[in-house]
């Protein structure tokens, strides 16, 4: 695993220097005040007039130190704590939204499979593409004027309302769920059509299997051949899936964080790239490339566990 | 990201700040809980939106406009500019200048405190001014402090700072933000705990801030101008405009800045003028269609005055800004002592236009509806950045109206760092739209002057005229302002008479605030100069803690 992390972290490094533009432009181009000195005084305070590779080992150095360096940006804040302050909300919100997919998606899924082709399987078939298809800025906007601003029902944006420090825990917890309503709904909205059709086909293909008749022919209700039977099977592939999520949790949406003014994981990378953070940028790749490979270690491990098969082909 | 593209920075950080007018008496702060009384009362809670989260609170270190507006409100600067855009006493109470326009003489307020309590003196902006040469120092603004020959304390409350040459914006470059040196004397400054919560001498105090999401003001109640009324400020950081909008209507922001159509039409509800007072007036800003006189093609005049008849600044000023802004003409803003009325005009009229290029060779001689020259095309192509919709639309209309004269051109859009770095800073594009704010004070040197053209520097388009070079040069060194106006006025001519860009519109701003605040006076300057007066009479107070 330690050689495809240096890979990533290389190509990655070399990626992002290939990207026109330095992160000293940003801070004094078109600025009357700054003089093509201060700019090299600039790259030598960043250490960007060094060679690349020779600037490609020092960060790597200093990772290896479990460093991951000062920011770029004019805050100069340490790229760790940037990191780690906007990855719970993160996480809080793929968590919940995730839930609320499997939840809603699964029955959707089983009941689609069951009663195939029927008025309810094609009416959520609709419906499911219909969410897949709508953009979310769009979706987010028209539930925040109608149920934030007409009907008042729900905070518009943001997390927390002022005088939060001043409620109680209950009211804490209360008030922070209502500003999470609509940015779950609305990230776990567009989700949902891929889950559940999913879980469709799943079930469809196990149904037909031969246990399934034999479950039958015991004479089971279908109420437990189907949830008995049937769903562990299907859930299997989706099982997988969830382990390969894991980078996923901590990966924000840009569009979606800046609408509902969330501090995120998203908006952070995405103010890095556009301001050439470099070490920001590698910052946040490298725990996402950490993620993605334990990610798959999981994947396959969790296969084995579900699948002897697996396990016997070694 | 928007908000880091919205202007090229031709930063006037400390106007948009917290200033007062002095002419006002302060009221005393009265107990008295009359309910229909609208007299000033201290209390309530500001929420101002905010498109970008600021960078750092330490001035030194920061070059976006929310950290400024937040630095404003934190810190004091010795001179500001009042809200007629004339320099008036801030930390300092007086200053002197001497006879040879070489050394000024600051006479700092007494009794003055830092908000940790130390005393503020002329150690401190000793102690600022070093900080801005410091070579280890990462700042933006080291430039103007360097042409500084020696600044002295001589004693706690006089400061004195000597120049080699005259310099003209030498004593409003005394608005910087003077930083404390008992906390960061013999500090790595991009390393100090300050630049998270900083500590002043302005009238409001920090009190926390959480990145990405608020940062909350508290007033300061030791303030050497009286504590200001509005006890609280909270910055909400939300990055989407159209958001912004809703969280106003709902109540959940207080104060922001409108776009053209939220203005115009959005607002236009019985219940929205209810509940809020929207302000317009020109903004310090004006959008341009500069030429690249690199180009063979844009070196002789007449095309670039042919183009600038092709132009309906009008229709500019209807289409993108939905008619709230005006045509520009010059550099300068219409009603400020620089800005020349007289200079030659442009109007639309594609006749003359092709005219004047017909007169500069460029016809139509192989009849396929494009003019032509040697064989070649009358074609080029407009650059400009992405994130501006404003610029994106001038371009579309532009391609529209130079098509009619027979001139081809081609829009590219193009994110801001790549923008910079391949096309404006190698001076490698044809013709580019793009925005300047406007400076209080007119000298335009690092934009204009010839010596201002190599990588990098703000003179991309290559203007070079030696008249302009000796106007600009005297304009700087003079302190009289009657010799100025005649510098200038002069040099508007000239860019009038050349046109190396079309000035295209003054955009207007467009500030919108719930009506709950009272107080609020347009001025010049724009309506936050009396920031620390604006108040909410009792009756009306919304946040009581």
């Amino acid at each position: 695993m330690v050689p495809l992390l240096i890979g990533i972290t290389l190509i990655s490094f070399i990626v992002i220097h290939l990207a026109p533009g330095e992160p000293t432009d940003l801070q004094t181009q078109l600025n009357p005040e700054a003089s093509a000195e201060l700019q090299q005084r600039l790259r030598a305070h960043y250490g960007l007039d060094k060679p690349l590779p020779e600037q490609y080992f020092n960060w790597l150095g200093r990772l290896a130190r479990l460093d991951f360096g000062q920011s770029f940006h004019q805050d100069h804040r340490p790229v760790l704590d940037k990191i780690l302050e906007r990855m719970p909300i993160t996480i809080l919100i793929n968590v919940l939204s995730i839930g609320l997919i499997l939840l809603v998606a699964i029955p959707i899924g089983i009941f689609s499979a069951t009663h195939r082709n029927s008025m309810f399987d094609r009416a959520t078939t609709v419906f499911v593409f219909v969410g897949f298809a709508m953009p979310s800025f769009w979706l987010a906007l028209l539930l925040m004027d109608y149920l934030g601003v007409r009907l008042g029902w729900f905070p518009i944006a943001g997390l927390k309302s002022l005088g939060f420090e001043y409620l109680g825990l209950g009211g804490q917890i209360l008030d922070l769920a209502s500003h999470l309503v609509l940015p779950v709904f609305v990230s776990a909205f567009g989700g949902l059509a891929g889950f559940s059709r999913y879980m469709r086909s799943n079930m469809l293909e196990v149904i037909h299997q031969d246990y399934i008749l034999t479950a039958r022919a015991k004479g089971l209700s279908e109420r437990v051949v189907i949830l008995r039977h049937a769903l562990r099977n299907a859930l299997l592939p989706v099982i997988t899936i969830l382990g390969l999520s894991v980078p996923g949790l901590i990966g924000g949406s840009v569009i979606f964080e800046t609408i509902f003014a969330i501090p995120g994981m998203g908006k952070l990378f995405y103010d890095g790239v556009m301001m050439r953070d470099y070490p920001l940028i590698m910052g946040v790749l490298v725990i996402g490339a950490i993620l993605t490979l334990v990610g798959n270690l999981l994947a396959d491990i969790g296969y084995a566990v579900a699948d002897p098969r697996i396990r016997k082909a070694d | 990201m928007r908000l880091s593209v919205i202007l090229p920075l031709f930063l006037l950080v400390f106007l948009c700040g917290c200033q007062q007018d002095n002419a006002t008496p302060v009221p005393s702060a009265s107990n008295v809980a009359d309910e229909g009384s609208l007299a000033p009362v201290h209390g309530d809670t500001i929420l101002q939106g905010a498109i970008g989260d600021a960078s750092n609170l330490l001035p030194v270190l920061a070059a976006d406009s929310a950290s400024s507006d937040i630095n404003g409100l934190v810190y004091n600067g010795l001179v500001r500019y009042d809200k007629n855009l004339e320099v008036e006493g801030d930390l300092a109470e007086s200053w002197e200048i001497s006879p040879d326009n070489l050394t000024f003489t600051f006479h700092l307020r007494r009794g003055i405190s830092w908000h940790d309590g130390q005393p503020f003196t002329s150690a401190d902006a000793l102690f600022t001014y070093q900080l801005y040469i410091d070579p280890k120092t990462p700042t933006a603004y080291a430039e103007r402090y360097r042409q500084v020959a020696r600044a002295e304390a001589p004693d706690p409350y006089t400061f004195v700072v000597h120049y080699d040459q005259p310099l003209a914006p030498a004593l409003i470059s005394w608005s910087i933000p003077i930083h404390p040196k008992h906390l960061l004397e013999g500090v790595d400054v991009t390393k100090s705990p300050l630049s998270r919560s900083p500590i002043g001498t302005g009238p409001y105090r920090f009190v926390e801030w959480k990145a990405g999401e608020k940062i909350v003001l508290e007033s300061n109640k030791d303030y050497y101008e009286g504590e200001p009324f509005i006890r609280r400020v909270v910055y909400r950081i939300i990055p989407d405009q159209a958001t912004m909008f809703l969280e106003l209507q709902s109540g959940g922001i207080d104060h922001m800045g409108l776009n053209p159509i939220q203005f115009s039409t959005q607002t236009a509800t019985p219940n929205f003028r209810r509940n809020f007072n929207k302000f317009r007036y020109p903004a310090f800003a004006y959008t341009y269609l500069g030429y690249n006189q690199r180009r063979p093609m844009f070196q002789d005049k007449r095309v670039r005055q042919a183009l600038t008849h092709a132009i309906n600044k009008q229709e500019l000023v209807d289409g993108v800004l939905l008619g709230l802004g005006q045509e520009a003409n010059g550099p300068y803003k219409p009603g400020t002592w620089p800005f020349n009325e007289t200079v030659k005009r442009y109007p639309h009229d594609p006749q003359k236009a092709k005219k004047l290029l017909a007169d500069a060779g460029w016809e139509d001689h192989d009849g396929d509806g494009i003019l032509d020259k040697d064989g070649k095309p009358l074609a080029f192509t407009i650059v400009t950045n992405q994130g501006n919709e404003q610029r994106i639309k001038c371009g579309e209309i532009l391609q529209q109206r130079f098509r009619e004269i027979g001139v081809v051109v081609k829009l590219r859009v193009i994110e801001w760092a790549s923008f910079l770095k391949e096309f404006i800073n190698p001076g490698d594009f044809d013709a580019t739209i793009l925005g300047w704010t406007v400076p209080s004070d007119p000298d335009s040197y690092n934009v204009w002057h010839s010596s201002k053209t190599g990588v990098g520097q703000l003179n991309f388009i290559n203007f070079k005229n030696p008249e302009v070079d000796e106007l600009l040069e005297k304009g700087r060194r003079t302190l009289d302002q009657a010799k100025r106006k005649q510098y200038y006025d002069r040099f508007q001519e000239i860019l009038a008479e050349e046109q190396p860009y079309t000035f295209l519109y003054v955009p207007d701003s467009l500030p919108v605030v719930a009506k709950r605040f009272h107080g609020i006076e347009e001025a010049p300057s724009g309506i936050m100069h009396n920031f620390i007066k604006w108040y909410v009479p009792k009756g009306q107070q919304k946040y009581l803690r």
